[in-house]
């Protein structure tokens, strides 16, 4: 089984900053149709295509437009480009090759929701991406194809938790990257107080296809209940270390021998990381599973962002993880006890059994912090940081105790 | 080069922009000015406490001086698994300073970050923010010599 391109249909084919090279592909079709619908009907529509977030959650998306009150007066549609999640390039890609469905998915929502401004928060590593969507949205203003809707384009400035809903509309505000409390929600009271729809960028290029060729088409590909296509980015020891799309019920032992071109230099498995540095590892054993959102984590793992690390047979699982918890340590923005403290405990117990310096007492502490970090964070990056480390002391505990003094 | 004040004055029209303003004061400084951050905290309506609050949090953004050229070593798992260390020790080596160190001509200051979304090419680094792919440890003084 090859790729299934939605989203990616016309890569490099067309100017990803030109409405006109879009339109010449049908583009904005689905906008027009979204503008001649009821709101509510147009919500309908998006609930019953199935479709959810591309993001990591997973959250269906026509439900989360559902929670915005209709009768308020302001609202925000925010697309979330801070792909922070180390392996993960696919928001990237789906910029560089399709700007301008991101635009019109953007409008979309907009129409539904009642809303005449979106904002797309770009990750501060892609300069570049910013000046394109700069264009692409001067190009979609001046060919007249986003009507009345705006969208202004803001750069975070390298933080891995504004990729956290809320900590992306602090960010947006002007302020310092923290998560909110929840509830509100958003969809009540988000960017600057009023209700605010945030999507991530390869949820709302979904929208223009979904509109065109009707929700039971979205509905009819790939996985049953997480339906649609996934841009996956692959990494580490395999032979294609590039970008696919494929359908949601595309297994993960497909994506590595068939698309993947199997592991580099003759090499065996391991282990593969999927939804990036903050998703679980696999072993062997689970790679017939769909890499769909409910199958992963029916194997305790999560599809989360779409990016694959493959480690072949000679990589230290230990010292790969060790480096994931430096990761989190740097990253954790410090305003709950459990993630900041949790994070910087953990690197330390972690780095100890890598130098091999740790204790079983370790090991026995790392899982009891990891419990209640996954439990008591107040934000998702808290409450993933652990499943590295959880997942490779399941499955691969011969490397951590070997270590062991 | 131009003045912070024109800097800050030009994204002063975006509601709760003082980020994008911190953005145009490095794209010509490469770090914020003190007198830079109270310039914009004045013009945004916040107590200078609050923007060098916002100025820490984010790593992109600094309040120290730094060189002309800021080199970054990706040491996220994709690249850390593809030779990262490797890399960071020949940066480190051929320009004679440490992580956060800038070199004693201004030229260039090498930092750490995490994953900037190339990993189709690690392991990575970027000069100013662009990426440099598959970067061996010996390509390193070549690479770094085509900045002037």
């Amino acid at each position: 089984m090859g790729e299934k391109r939605v989203l990616l249909e016309y890569a490099d084919q067309i100017n990803p900053e030109s409405a006109e090279d879009y339109i010449k592909v049908g583009g904005y079709k689905g906008l027009e149709k979204a503008r001649s619908m009821e709101k509510k009907a147009l919500i309908d529509e998006v609930k019953k295509s199935g479709l959810r977030g591309r993001g990591g959650a997973g959250f269906n998306a026509g439900m989360k437009w559902s929670f915005v009150p209709q009768d308020a007066p302001v609202k925000y549609v925010v697309c979330n480009l801070d792909e922070g999640e180390p392996g993960t390039y696919k928001d990237r890609i789906i910029c560089e090759k399709n700007a301008q469905a991101l635009l019109e998915g953007m409008a979309i929502c907009g129409a539904a929701i009642g809303s005449d401004l979106g904002y797309i928060y770009c990750r501060g590593e892609y300069p570049f991406v910013v000046e394109l969507l700069r264009n692409a949205v001067k190009s979609a203003k001046d060919a007249g194809a986003l009507g009345d809707f705006d969208i202004e384009v803001r750069m975070g400035a390298g933080a891995y938790v504004c990729g956290e809903e809320t900590a992306l509309i602090e960010s947006i505000e002007g302020h310092r990257g923290e998560p909110r409390f929840k509830p509100p929600f958003p969809g009540v009271a988000g960017l600057w107080g009023v209700p605010t729809v945030v999507n991530n960028v390869e949820t709302f290029a979904c929208l223009p296809y979904i509109l065109v060729n009707g929700a039971e088409w979205f509905a009819g590909i790939g996985a049953e209940k997480y339906p649609g296509t996934k841009v996956l980015t692959l990494t580490g020891d395999i032979n294609n270390a590039t970008y696919f799309e494929v359908p949601t019920d595309y297994k993960l032992r497909d994506v590595i021998y068939e698309l993947g071109g199997g592991m580099k230099n003759g090499k065996k498995f391991k282990a593969v990381q999927v939804g990036g540095t903050s998703g679980a590892f696999i072993p062997e054993e689970n790679l017939d599973t769909p890499i769909d959102f409910d199958s992963m984590g029916a194997i305790g793992a999560a599809l989360g962002s779409g990016a694959v690390l493959v480690l072949d047979e000679t990589r230290d699982i230990v010292d790969t993880v060790t480096r994931i918890a430096k990761f989190f340590e740097h990253e954790s923005c410090g305003k709950c006890n459990p993630c900041r403290e949790g994070t910087f405990r953990m690197y330390e117990m972690l780095t100890r059994i890598n130098e091999g310096k740790g204790t079983g007492k370790d090991l026995d502490n790392i899982l009891r912090l990891a419990k209640t970090m996954r439990r008591a964070s107040l934000c998702g990056l808290g409450q993933a940081a652990p499943a590295p480390v959880e997942s490779t002391i399941k499955y691969f505990r011969h490397e951590y105790t070997r270590k062991l003094v | 080069m131009a003045n912070y004040k024109d800097l800050i004055a030009g994204q002063q029209n975006k509601k709760g922009g003082i980020i994008e303003a911190f953005h145009a004061i490095q794209a010509e400084y490469n770090y914020i000015p003190q007198e830079a951050l109270k310039e914009a905290a004045r013009a945004f309506g916040i107590s200078e406490a609050r923007a060098y609050g916002v100025a820490t949090f984010y790593s992109y953004l600094s309040v120290e001086k730094r060189g002309k050229y800021i080199v970054r070593m990706c040491e996220s798992a994709p690249c850390h698994v593809a030779g990262a260390d490797a890399v960071l020790e020949a940066i480190q080596k051929h320009l004679g300073v440490g992580v956060g160190e800038t070199t004693a001509d201004g030229k260039f200051t090498v930092e750490l970050c995490e994953c900037i979304g190339q990993c189709q090419a690690t392991p990575v680094i970027t000069v100013n923010s662009l990426p440099v792919f598959n970067v061996k440890p010996e390509d390193v003084p070549r690479i770094l010599s085509e900045y002037k």
